[in-house]
Order: C-alpha cells, then structure tokens, then sequence
C-alpha cells in the first residue's frame, strides 16, 4: 500500500536520506533503527510533508507522488488517510483528552459531534483512558499523553500510523503501557511504520526490521532472522554493541 | 484637612466619578477592543509572514512606538484639520488609543504566538487540519492563555492613559478635575482624589485579571 523510491533529503549540505528506498503492504508492522543521525525520523517526517524531500517518490495506495511535486491538496488529501504519534505527543494543550481525539474529526472531516465524541470514547477506551476524557494533556502522566494520542491517531481510522520513537521520551516504568497498546494495535492488523529504540518491540512485535545508518538503508529483513541471522557487518555490530548495552545495565541492577 | 476641603472633595467626587463612567470607561472599551483587533491581525501577519504585509506591519509599529501619544493625539485632532479631516474629539481620541495600543499588544501578541511550540502545528497537520483551522482553533487560543497577563498590563496603563485625551478636550474625569480645581484652586486634594478614582479603577481590572487568570489556568497549569 505505500513505497518509496530513493527518497532524497539534506539539511543545507548535510545530506540525512541517500536515495532510501521502502515498502510496506498492508498489515505491516515495520520497526526502523538505527542510531541517532541515521535519518529515520526524517523518513518518517517526509512520508507525512512535515519535511519536504528533495527528491524520490511514494506510491500510495496505487497513485504516485514525485517529492518535491506534490501539490498542498494532495498533501492533505494524503494526511487524511495517515496518522502520525509524535515522540513528545504534542497533545492540543488547550483541548481536553477526549478534544484531541475528536478535533481532527469534526473540525478536519466534519464528522456530527454527537458521532465523533461516540468514537472518540470509544477510541480513549481502547487505550485504556475512557476515565480521562476531561483531563488536560498537563493533568496527565507522559504514559497517558502518548496513549491519547495514539488514540486520537485511530479515531481518525487511517490506512497506516507513522509512530516517531513513540516511547523515547517516557520514564522507563511508563513504556510499557504504551509498547502493550501498540501491541494490540498490531495484532489488529493495523499498518505500522514504527521509528524506536525498542529492541523488544522490533524483535517481539514487528515483523521486518529496517535498519538506516548515516542515510541509507543497511539491511532489511524479517525480524527474526534481523536478529538471529543478521548479514551486515555494520549490522552486526550495531546488535552487539545493544548486547552490551543491555549487559550493563543488568549489572547495574 | 479643613471642613470646607473636606466638602469640597465630597462634593466633587461624583462630578469627577461621572465622566469617568460615561467618558474614560467607555474611551478604554472601545479603543482596547479595536487595539486589540489591530493587534491580533497584525501579530497573525508578522507570524505568518504575509509577504508585502509583514514590513508593513513593522513599519507601523516602529511609528507608533517611536513617537509620544501626546504628539499623536495632537497630529490627529489638531493637525489633520489643515488637510480637510476634522473630528470630534472623542473619535479622534478612539482612533488614537486603539492605533497606539494596538502597536504594544502587537507585540505582546506576536511573542505569545511565537511561544506556541511548533509541535502544536505539525500535530494540527498530522489530524488533516488546515493551516486556518489550527490557528484559529489551537495556536490563537494558546497564545492568548499566554498573552493575557502581558494584555491586562496594557489594559490597565491605557485607562490611565486616556487622561492625556483631555489635551483634545475629551471631557473626562482628568478634565473634570481640572476644571473644578481651577475654580476652587485646591490643586493638591482634587488631583490627588482624582489619582484615587484611577487607582479604583485599575484595582477593579487588577482583580478582573485575577479571575480571568484562574479560569484560563486550567490548561496552564498541573493539578
């Protein structure tokens, strides 16, 4: 349902995404790592224009889009059918929990409010928040924030939800709860294209794994074999120094 | 204090109160309201960066900003006459204090946007909004939660301000004073109980921001 074709991106001279190429069919979780400075969340941000590209192209659902080309129409009309959770949730600070989910449906699709506010509950409900509807985004603990804006990303009923290192900002006791609601999500078959530090997530949940270094994209694979079988060096070593990572931190346990 | 100053300020307190009713207060309604439609529009501009618009928004504010008040009501009301423009002093005085306050809170409206993080917006995007629509349903709202303290600062210096209208003989409670303080010439008591009026008045909008504080808070702040 979407691709990319050798997307394109610098900051000035700094090139971040070197002809990137990606497909994703319906139904995918799709988790991207990488370290810090790999472009992954400049992809993420291209595939919704809040970055524009230079160069490359998207197949959306059948219909082709060159970057750097696409008209603001389209760009709406493509935003429309996508959702994105962002790493620091930008929840509307001046809209309730249950605002946030409804704005983008009667304001953006002009959907009955009676109809939206249904959904919206609905939607805070999956997420577990259904008592926190009239709460403010700042009367609310990180773990909550991201899950209402999870839900505000479903209420909208997308094709795919571009997730941006969903969990990074939160304290670690608090990542679960959302890691377990996007868990549901993807054996729903929700279509997801997941930015994250979370080995557990990509390796448990996603079923490919992208790997981007300096721009490029350095293995692709399915996760298990990503993991178990990995054939890049870069990769390889990328895994190792994880393990290690994790060594310690057990032992400072 | 003699009984015959004593009288006297008695006497005069209602002469003084009443201009202060029918002419300050409704000069500081008026001119803050069109200040304030000045400022939003011109702030929007500059946010937007509106080509053409934006240093003209620049240069307005640099103008007004540069120059006194005093000078300003003086230019229109006794200087736009010579070009065939005459008005009344009360509009003349309107005109004046919303164009001049609407420089400030310009300004003041222009930073409070600015201080929308840009998050806000992209989230906006992200839901299928138009560029409209956030602003006027997230970032306007926000940046007036955060302008409303900075606003009420300029609503309170402008209802002492509009005492400089009686240079165009606007017939307000400065004026009023005058007059009575040149008959009697008890210059010290009536000044200083005119001081006081203004004092009420800017102590009724000090608690008026209070409350409006408290119930814009409940976004702003953690419970």
């Amino acid at each position: 349902m979407l691709e990319v074709r050798n997307i394109r991106k610098s900051f000035g001279d700094l090139p971040v995404l070197k002809d990137v190429s990606l497909k994703v069919d319906k139904g995918d979780v799709i988790a991207i790592l990488g370290p810090s400075g790999s472009g992954k969340t400049t992809l993420l941000r291209c595939l919704n224009f809040l970055e524009q590209a230079d160069g490359g192209e998207m197949i959306f659902d059948g219909e082709t889009f060159r970057f750097g080309q696409v008209s603001k129409k389209d760009i709406h009309r493509l935003r429309k059918k996508t959702a994105f959770v962002f790493q620091n949730y930008n929840l509307f600070a001046n809209k309730t929990a249950l605002q946030n989910v409804t704005e983008g449906l009667i304001v953006a699709r002009k959907m009955p409010r009676d109809k939206a506010e249904k959904l919206g509950m609905d939607m805070l409900a999956k997420v577990g928040l259904a008592d926190w509807s009239k709460h403010y985004p700042n009367q609310l603990s990180g773990g909550q924030q991201q899950r209402v804006a999870i839900a505000r990303a479903l209420a909208t009923q997308p094709e795919i939800i571009y997730f941006d290192e969903p969990t990074s900002a939160l304290d670690p006791e608090l990542t679960g709860e959302v890691l377990s609601v996007m868990r549901d999500l993807a054996q729903e078959g929700m279509t997801m294209l997941v930015v994250t530090h979370e080995m557990g997530f990509a390796r448990n949940v996603s079923q490919r794994v992208v790997f981007m270094e300096n721009g490029v994209v350095v293995e692709t694979a399915p996760a298990h074999d990503f993991f178990e079988h990995p054939q890049q060096e870069r990769t390889r070593a990328f895994l190792r120094m994880l393990d290690h990572q994790e060594i310690k931190e057990e032992k400072e346990k | 204090m003699s009984e015959k100053v004593f009288n006297l300020l008695v006497d005069s307190f209602g002469k003084i109160l009443l201009p202060g009713l029918t002419m300050t207060i409704p000069l500081t309604i008026l001119s803050f309201t069109f200040a304030m439609i000045i400022a939003i529009a011109v702030a929007l501009v500059q946010y937007a960066k509106v080509p053409v618009l934006t240093p003209l928004a620049r240069f307005y504010i640099w103008i007004i900003r540069g120059t006194p008040l005093l000078v300003q009501l003086f230019v229109v009301f006794y200087g736009l006459p010579d070009v065939g423009i005459i008005l009344d002093p009360f509009p003349a005085a309107v005109i004046v204090f919303s164009i001049n306050e609407g420089a400030y809170c310009a300004e003041t409206m222009r930073a409070a946007l600015e201080a929308v993080p840009v998050g806000q917006i992209e989230a906006g995007y992200c839901v299928g909004m138009s560029y409209m629509q956030i602003m006027r349903r997230i970032v306007l709202p926000q940046a007036l939660r955060t302008a409303f303290p900075p606003l009420s600062n300029s609503l309170i210096s402008m209802v002492k301000d509009t005492s400089l209208a009686s240079n165009i003989t606007v017939m307000e409670m400065f004026m009023a004073t005058q007059r009575i303080a040149a008959r009697t010439y008890e210059m010290l008591p009536l000044y200083c109980e005119v001081g006081l009026i203004y004092l009420l008045f800017s102590t009724v909008l000090t608690r008026l921001q209070r409350i409006g504080e408290k119930r814009l808070s409940a976004y702003g702040r953690k419970e």
